[in-house]
């Protein structure tokens, strides 16, 4: 195991460790301030709707996430798991269930609310519909609002899939928030909220961006997922939203001028070795140590598609005020995990050669199906097409018993030493300083 | 040999013809013909056959072949029935398929679908996505149109029309199949020494490999011969088998829980040839809507089917009452999401009804079942001594 020190922070991640101790806050306090809370999810999901009713949005896959780096998915696992559910379904799940039966304990201590709406925006996850209907029968009477975004199928939005999830907006989403909410839906407020999603979403693509640079001064996915994503989901369509924006943006302005790496819980990365585009989600459980082997080994992820999957921003997509319902019906379409697999490989491609990586890895789930069926796949086409080295790293979620650091630590320093070779090579072929 | 015994065995032949011989030979004694692969579960086959095309339901490759380049595609704890698929493929099992169609019912075949669009295997890969919104003029638009989209596949091969009078003749004979299907079941419910759970899923999987013209032929036959008293009763408890419904278990352990001691009165093995309970309105001038109506509303319970208001729990016990069944078998491939996922609300549901039940995991090519006959022995002995 690694040897880890108090994490160093950047202003901006003491900025979202505020704000989202406010939100876990608020959301402590519902049942005394009357705010209603909604359940959903982080791909598709709809914050702009539900925060314009005045609700306040609980993401479980947040929750889970934020078990497993407290280090109590494991026993919350064990406990769904005894209520029958298999070893081999999604860990999140379970982590989510066991965390229900233990009193619902947010990441901050705090009690979480029971949800007054659990809004399944079921969009590029199959597992989600199931989770919904468990969470279903464990919150009886709760009402259940479905809203199907169909799949990338072709490759692209056809404007009948709009139509079909503007009306299961109109006719089932917006009138149980309606119901739930007690207050008559707002498009004017929708809209105004939207106008922020978008200045927030122009700044996040600058951010991530930001890693074509050489040196990069971000990690487009630890600190990706740590820090640059998290305030995204919950707070899009908010001012707050956008002045954190600011704040990173101007962050990572200073940080290109004075020629810095990024910041990681060790220090800044000084020596940028390899530059890597990474698919698949992280592991939770282990997150620092996970980071850490990277650190050291001076290696920075450019580019990668776990930060995607709340939306492909990068690929132009934003919130359009203008035609709101319309415009939310086409995020929720353009998440990465509901575009099919070609699309996905030229996506990941397209980093590769965009933020000169190089290499490729994959960090393969075993709880997401959603991500890791194909992903073998995936990885042969993005060899054969970039000539990239690539990698192939296995772990899970919030299942401890499925992250082995020795495992992983030993395929990376094989996999580092490949890329060192054909530096080499390129190096002596002239193809590289 | 007598009529029945020939009959399942011509069944077994057809069922796990990896090279779908009589598919193929249909395609070549005639023009203009299409073959469909469909994965699991369901698949409108009406629109399939009104086109001029064959459905042919690819079920993966079992325990009847080897999987050596399947699993440099995926991962050990991805189920089994994909590789077994890719391993097909690359093998040109499938080559004399035109086009395919992916259901939507997991993550795993959604990927699959794009696997064979990266690998341009087939004219169209088509990833079917069915609606979860019930509403007619939501889900029901939304599902007539990706029919639209499977017309249009076939159509651009072969330049057929399904007009309203051959979608409606396909729906009559897929009609039809269903009865002498649920007949057999109905008939299996009375008498189940008459015809093995084992030989009846011979029989039903054999279907989705020929016409439906043929096999409605050989139902007809079966329903006949299973009229009539047969075999002898055993004194076996009655269970019905959930779960199972995409990745097939191994027969072996049908075989075994079947010699066990439990006659299995229902099964979700072939769940898409039963998937609409009842029948489609086969006189409509609007055959599509007809389809689309039946989907909304006369769908089976699935995990792949959004459940909120009529939850798949509850129809289960309704299933196990209805077939006089003594308990459930849970019985699912292993790293399968969707049957594991539903798994524990479904046994809460047997619970609170005092439906005793078991479970076991499986892959298509798992090639030992002691374990499983002894745990169904113990179930079948604990159900007769207490029950
Ligand atoms: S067995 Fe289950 S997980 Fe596997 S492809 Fe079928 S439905 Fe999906």
């Amino acid at each position: 195991m690694a040897d880890l020190k108090d994490a160093i922070k950047e202003k901006s991640m003491n900025l979202q460790k505020e704000m989202l101790a406010k939100q876990f806050h608020d959301l402590s306090q519902a049942n005394e301030t009357g705010k209603k809370v909604v359940y959903t999810f982080v791909p598709g999901n709809l914050t702009e709707l539900i925060l314009s009713f005045d609700m306040l949005p609980v993401y479980p896959e947040i929750n889970a996430l934020q078990s497993g780096m407290r280090k109590k998915s494991a026993d919350y696992i064990k406990d769904a798991e005894k209520m029958g559910f298999s070893e081999d379904v999604c860990t999140y799940v379970k982590c989510d269930i066991g965390m229900m039966l233990n009193g619902n304990i947010g990441p901050t201590g705090e009690k979480l609310p029971s949800p007054d709406l659990l809004l399944l925006s079921y969009t590029g996850c199959f597992t989600f519909m199931k989770w919904f209907e468990n969470l279903e029968r464990l919150y009886p009477g709760v009402p259940v609002a479905m809203l199907h975004t169909p799949y990338q199928e072709e490759g692209k939005i056809a404007q009948e899939q709009v139509d079909y999830m503007v009306k299961q907006l109109k006719e089932e989403v917006i009138p149980k928030m309606e119901q739930v909410s007690g207050k008559k839906f707002d498009p004017q407020r929708l809209s105004g909220m939207l106008e922020n999603s978008a200045r927030a979403e122009d700044l996040l693509v600058k951010v991530l961006e930001s890693a074509k640079n050489v040196p990069t001064p971000i990690d487009a996915y630890f600190a990706g997922v740590y820090y640059i994503g998290p305030i995204f989901t919950a707070f899009r369509g908010t001012a707050e939203a956008v002045n954190y924006y600011h704040e990173l943006w101007e962050e990572v302005q200073e940080r290109m001028r004075r020629g810095l790496g990024p910041v990681t819980p060790e220090g800044e990365l000084k020596e940028q070795k390899y530059r890597l585009v990474m698919e698949g989600p992280p592991n939770w459980t282990n997150f620092r140590e996970f980071w850490k082997i990277f650190y050291d080994m001076g290696a920075v992820i450019v580019a990668s598609s776990y930060t995607k999957v709340g939306g492909v921003y990068d690929l132009g997509f934003r919130h359009d005020p203008k035609e709101p319902l319309e415009s939310l019906s086409r995020y929720c379409m353009g998440c990465y995990t509901n575009m099919n697999l070609p699309q996905r490989v030229g996506l990941l491609e397209k980093y590769v050669k965009e933020y000169k990586a190089d290499g490729f890895l994959i960090n393969s789930i075993k709880s997401c199906n959603s991500f890791s069926a194909g992903q073998l796949m995936i990885m042969r086409e993005i060899e054969q097409r970039s000539g990239v080295p690539v990698g192939f790293l296995e772990s899970d979620l919030v299942d401890p018993r499925y992250f082995s650091y020795a495992n992983i630590k030993n395929r990376l320093e094989s996999y580092f030493q490949m890329l060192e070779q054909r530096k080499i090579i390129l190096r002596q072929e002239g193809v590289i300083a | 040999m007598d009529r029945l015994t020939e009959i399942v065995k011509k069944a077994e032949t057809l069922a796990f013809d990896l090279h779908f011989t009589a598919a193929r030979a249909w395609k070549q004694s005639g023009d203009h013909r299409v073959l469909v692969g469909y994965l699991p579960i369901y698949v409108p086959r009406e629109i399939i056959h009104a086109s001029n095309g064959l459905p042919v339901g690819i079920m993966g490759a079992g325990d009847r072949k080897q999987i050596i380049k399947g699993d440099a595609y995926y991962q050990s704890y991805i189920c089994h029935l994909p590789r077994g698929i890719i391993e097909m493929a690359l093998d040109d099992n499938l080559n004399d398929m035109d086009g395919f169609l992916f259901p939507a019912i997991c993550d795993c075949i959604r990927n699959l679908s794009g696997m064979f669009k990266l690998s341009s295997k087939g004219k169209f890969q088509r990833y079917f996505d069915y609606p979860q919104n019930f509403d007619p003029a939501i889900g029901g638009i939304f599902y007539r149109q990706e029919m639209e989209k499977i017309l249009a596949d076939i159509r651009a091969i072969n330049g057929q029309e399904a007009n309203v009078e051959k979608l409606n003749h396909a729906i009559g004979l897929y009609n039809r199949n269903r009865e002498l299907i649920e007949m057999i079941y109905s008939i299996r419910q009375e008498y189940p020494w008459r015809l093995s759970g084992l030989d009846t899923y011979y029989i039903l999987r054999a279907g989705i490999t020929i016409p439906v013209e043929e096999h409605n032929a050989m139902l007809e036959e079966v329903v006949d011969l299973i009229g009539e008293e047969r075999g002898e009763p055993m004194d076996n408890i009655r269970v019905v088998i959930t779960g199972s419904f995409c990745e097939q278990p191994p027969t072996g352990l049908i075989k075994s829980i079947e010699m066990a001691g439990c006659y299995i009165v229902d099964d979700d093995f072939m769940l898409g040839s039963r998937w609409i309970q009842g029948k489609i309105n086969n006189t409509s001038k609007d055959p599509l809507e007809a389809l689309c109506d039946a989907y909304l509303n006369q769908s089976t319970f699935s995990s792949a089917y959004y459940d909120v208001g009529n939850p798949k729990g509850k129809r289960l016990v309704e299933l196990v009452k209805s077939r006089n069944a003594d308990g459930v078998i849970f019985s699912a491939a292993s790293f399968c999401d969707p049957a594991l996922l539903d798994r524990p609300l479904m046994q809460k549901e047997c619970d609170d009804s005092g439906i005793p039940h078991i479970n076991f995991q499986y892959h298509e090519n798992t090639g030992q079942f002691k374990v499983i006959k002894e745990q169904a022995g113990t179930f079948s002995d604990s159900i007769k001594l207490w029950v």
